[in-house]
């Protein structure tokens, strides 16, 4: 009795794998990844409306090599080992031929090791940390890494904000904020300025005061804090409470409209670097924003910007490589020179962007464009 | 060293000890009665913090954030961990009553897990965080060196009047003789005509009105809330309620200070010992005193 219900679990199971099969000949598959729940799930939902989106635009055009694009989108939880999950299943069941994503660089490090052990090619949307490209030549990214994130932080807290003394806040579980922290601590320090205070908290807690009123006894001019929005808006309200009046300052992470919603007056007059601004008046970036205005009724944020380039790179290299064959999707991802909305894409050594960043300033509750810095 | 033991870091610490305190009591007062560890007592904190956030929500309709929305706002938090407490104990706890003791403890688990992903699940609730509304304008003051908001005020406050308030009915009123007396033998109160399960219940209430208000405050103080808050504070409140003394009203207040305090120091000291040091004092606790400072082997426990 037992063995028949297997036999008939392997039968329905084979069926299945072979459905698979002969629908992949009639359509190219990718894999989407994306934190649609969790702590960034409000970068989850603008990624996967940014990969939509590119998709339809395909779709509507006739598709990749005249078939048409399907897309298996997955959510990361924002939790490296359910990335891990996802990105398997992705390629071993539904045998995408790329993968797009994901959001954290903690998720994208657990996918990337699959990705390129299956050489399935990978385009991380927003993962900046540098070494998420670094794990092999089938992983790239279509964001700008930490370093350069960092480092123009911190010429802007020099140069513009002419502050002497910074302090750092960071999230130790967390590799994005801890590098970002790093790189603004190295150049700070490289211009002139000195670092009085750097202290990192754990993941997930909600109370940052013991640290902040550390870093506050040093006296800083400006705060750099490169969490996520979340914990952003909570130390924001918490280092006001504790008296700081000075500009604080953070990277891409703070890019969610619940920084203002839930940082409120915390935020204003604060900083951050960003991919991109919709108020760029380049035709390009007019043209995605009204495009996502009209289909979402919300305006784009970076993340969502970072999903709609980061899947046209990719089903664009599909198209110039004429397959869905891994390694030929590889070589001619490498080749790219692609003008998308963040910005013009070319790709280093290592498989990382060279492009430009812009800063953004919170006033009035609302972002707003301060300017772009070259790298 | 100055900014580790400074008067800013000892408010932080009080703030943070207040908190812990309401949800240990819980804990210990739980523990007195019918010696059960309820690990879900965090997530009653978290069903507090959502009740809070709905009653804003609802209330805001024909009423402005203010004092008399505070007010009312509590009281709904209050009831709503204390609805749950009841449910929980009715549904889960009461038929296992004289069942061995570790199938309530793995049903704590149990109703702890049930909590937290019925919460995540609901499409009105859902896994993401949501930030707490501010209910009340915030005022700073300068206090010698420290700064100090009035939301610290509140929490001490609301803390202490519930902390005396809790006192009071335990050593002056008949439920809080009947508690005792629950506490030091259930068999003998049941022959002295007092209903026993009436008072488990009642204790349950008070225990989860007690996390609901600490909901409240934690949303108010801290303005994010999750279905998994409950989590780590709840720990941490245990080791509290462990630390003074498990079952030792006042017990639980004080290891709920020393906790929070400690916590800060550590933090200020190094920021990765903050979320170690409550259970490395658990493990001294446990090695050095197992039954905690006030607690006591012959002791009235409630």
């Amino acid at each position: 009795m037992k063995s028949s219900i297997i036999s008939a679990f392997v039968a329905v199971a084979l069926a299945g794998s072979f459905l698979a099969c002969d629908k992949s000949s009639k359509e190219i598959k990718v894999g989407g990844v994306a934190p649609a729940t969790g702590e960034a799930a409000t970068f989850g939902a603008s990624t996967k409306n940014g990969m939509d989106m590119a998709l339809a635009e395909w779709n509507a055009k006739g598709g990749v090599l005249t078939k048409p694009v399907k897309m298996s989108f997955a959510d990361d939880k924002g939790d490296p080992a359910e990335a891990a999950t996802v990105w398997t299943k992705l390629i071993e069941q539904d045998k995408v031929c790329a993968v797009i994503g994901t959001v954290m660089s903690k998720c994208s490090l657990a996918g990337a090791p699959i990705s390129q052990n299956s050489k399935i090619p990978m385009i991380a949307t927003s993962s900046t940390n540098p070494k998420v490209t670094l794990v092999g030549d089938y992983i790239f990214r279509v964001c700008f890494i930490d370093p350069f994130q960092g480092t123009v932080g911190a010429k802007f807290a020099f140069d513009e904000l002419k502050a002497k003394k910074a302090a750092c806040l960071f999230d130790v579980g967390n590799d994005y904020t801890k590098g970002l922290s790093e790189f603004f601590k190295a150049k700070f320090t490289a211009l002139g300025g000195e670092v009085v205070g750097y202290e990192g908290h754990a993941t997930g807690t909600t109370d940052f005061k013991a640290q902040l009123t550390k870093l506050l006894a040093t006296k800083p001019d400006v705060l750099y804090v490169s969490d996520y929005y979340n914990d952003v808006a909570l130390i924001a309200k918490q280092a006001r409470e504790l008296g700081f009046k000075g500009p604080m300052l953070g990277g891409d992470g703070w890019d969610s409209p619940k920084l203002t919603e839930v940082g409120g007056a915390a935020v204003e007059g604060c900083f951050f670097t960003n991919h991109y601004s919709q108020e760029d008046t380049s035709p390009v970036v007019v043209e995605f924003v009204k495009n996502y205005k009209a289909k979402y009724n919300a305006v784009p944020d970076a993340l969502a910007a970072l999903g709609y380039d980061a899947t046209n790179m990719m089903l664009d290299a599909i198209q110039r490589a004429g397959s869905t064959d891994g390694d030929k999707i590889k070589d001619a991802m490498a080749k790219a020179d692609y003008k998308g909305v963040t910005g013009q894409v070319k790709f280093d050594g290592d498989r990382n962007p060279v492009k430009s960043a812009v800063i953004i300033e919170i006033k009035g509750g609302k972002q707003v464009y301060k300017t772009t810095v070259n790298p | 060293m100055g900014s580790i033991f400074s008067a800013q870091q000892i408010v932080n610490g009080l703030q943070l000890g207040a908190i812990y305190a309401l949800i240990a009591l819980g804990y210990t007062m739980v523990y007195g009665i019918v010696r059960l560890i309820n690990f879900a007592h965090g997530d009653f904190f978290m069903v507090g913090a959502y009740a809070a956030y709905g009653a804003f929500y609802l209330f805001n309709f024909f009423l402005p954030a203010g004092g008399a929305m505070a007010f009312i706002v509590l009281i709904l938090a209050m009831a709503g961990g204390a609805a749950i407490a009841l449910l929980s104990n009715q549904f889960a706890y009461k038929p296992l009553r004289y069942k061995p003791r570790l199938s309530s403890l793995v049903t704590a688990i149990g109703v702890s897990m049930l909590l937290e992903y019925t919460f995540s699940a609901m499409p009105f609730i859902g896994p993401s965080p949501r930030g707490f509304p501010e209910l009340l304008a915030k005022k700073m003051f300068h206090i010698g060196s420290a700064e100090v908001s009035n939301y610290v005020m509140i929490d001490l406050l609301v803390a202490a009047a519930l902390m005396i308030g809790l006192t009071f009915l335990i050593q002056r009123t008949p439920m809080g003789k009947a508690m005792r007396a629950v506490s030091q033998d259930k068999d003998a109160a049941k022959l002295m005509g007092i209903d026993v399960e009436k008072v488990i219940a009642f204790t349950f209430a008070i225990g989860g009105s007690f996390a609901g208000a600490a909901g409240l405050l934690a949303g108010l103080t801290y303005p994010r809330i999750q279905p998994y808050m409950g989590i780590l504070p709840g720990l941490k409140a245990f080791i509290a309620a462990v630390l003074g003394g498990i079952g030792n009203v006042p017990g639980a207040v004080l290891g709920a200070f020393i906790m929070g305090l400690a916590e800060t120091f550590a933090t200020a000291y190094n920021s990765l010992l903050g979320e170690g040091i409550a259970f490395v004092i658990l493990i001294v606790v446990l090695l050095l005193r197992p039954n905690g400072i006030l607690g006591e082997k012959t002791a009235d426990k409630i």
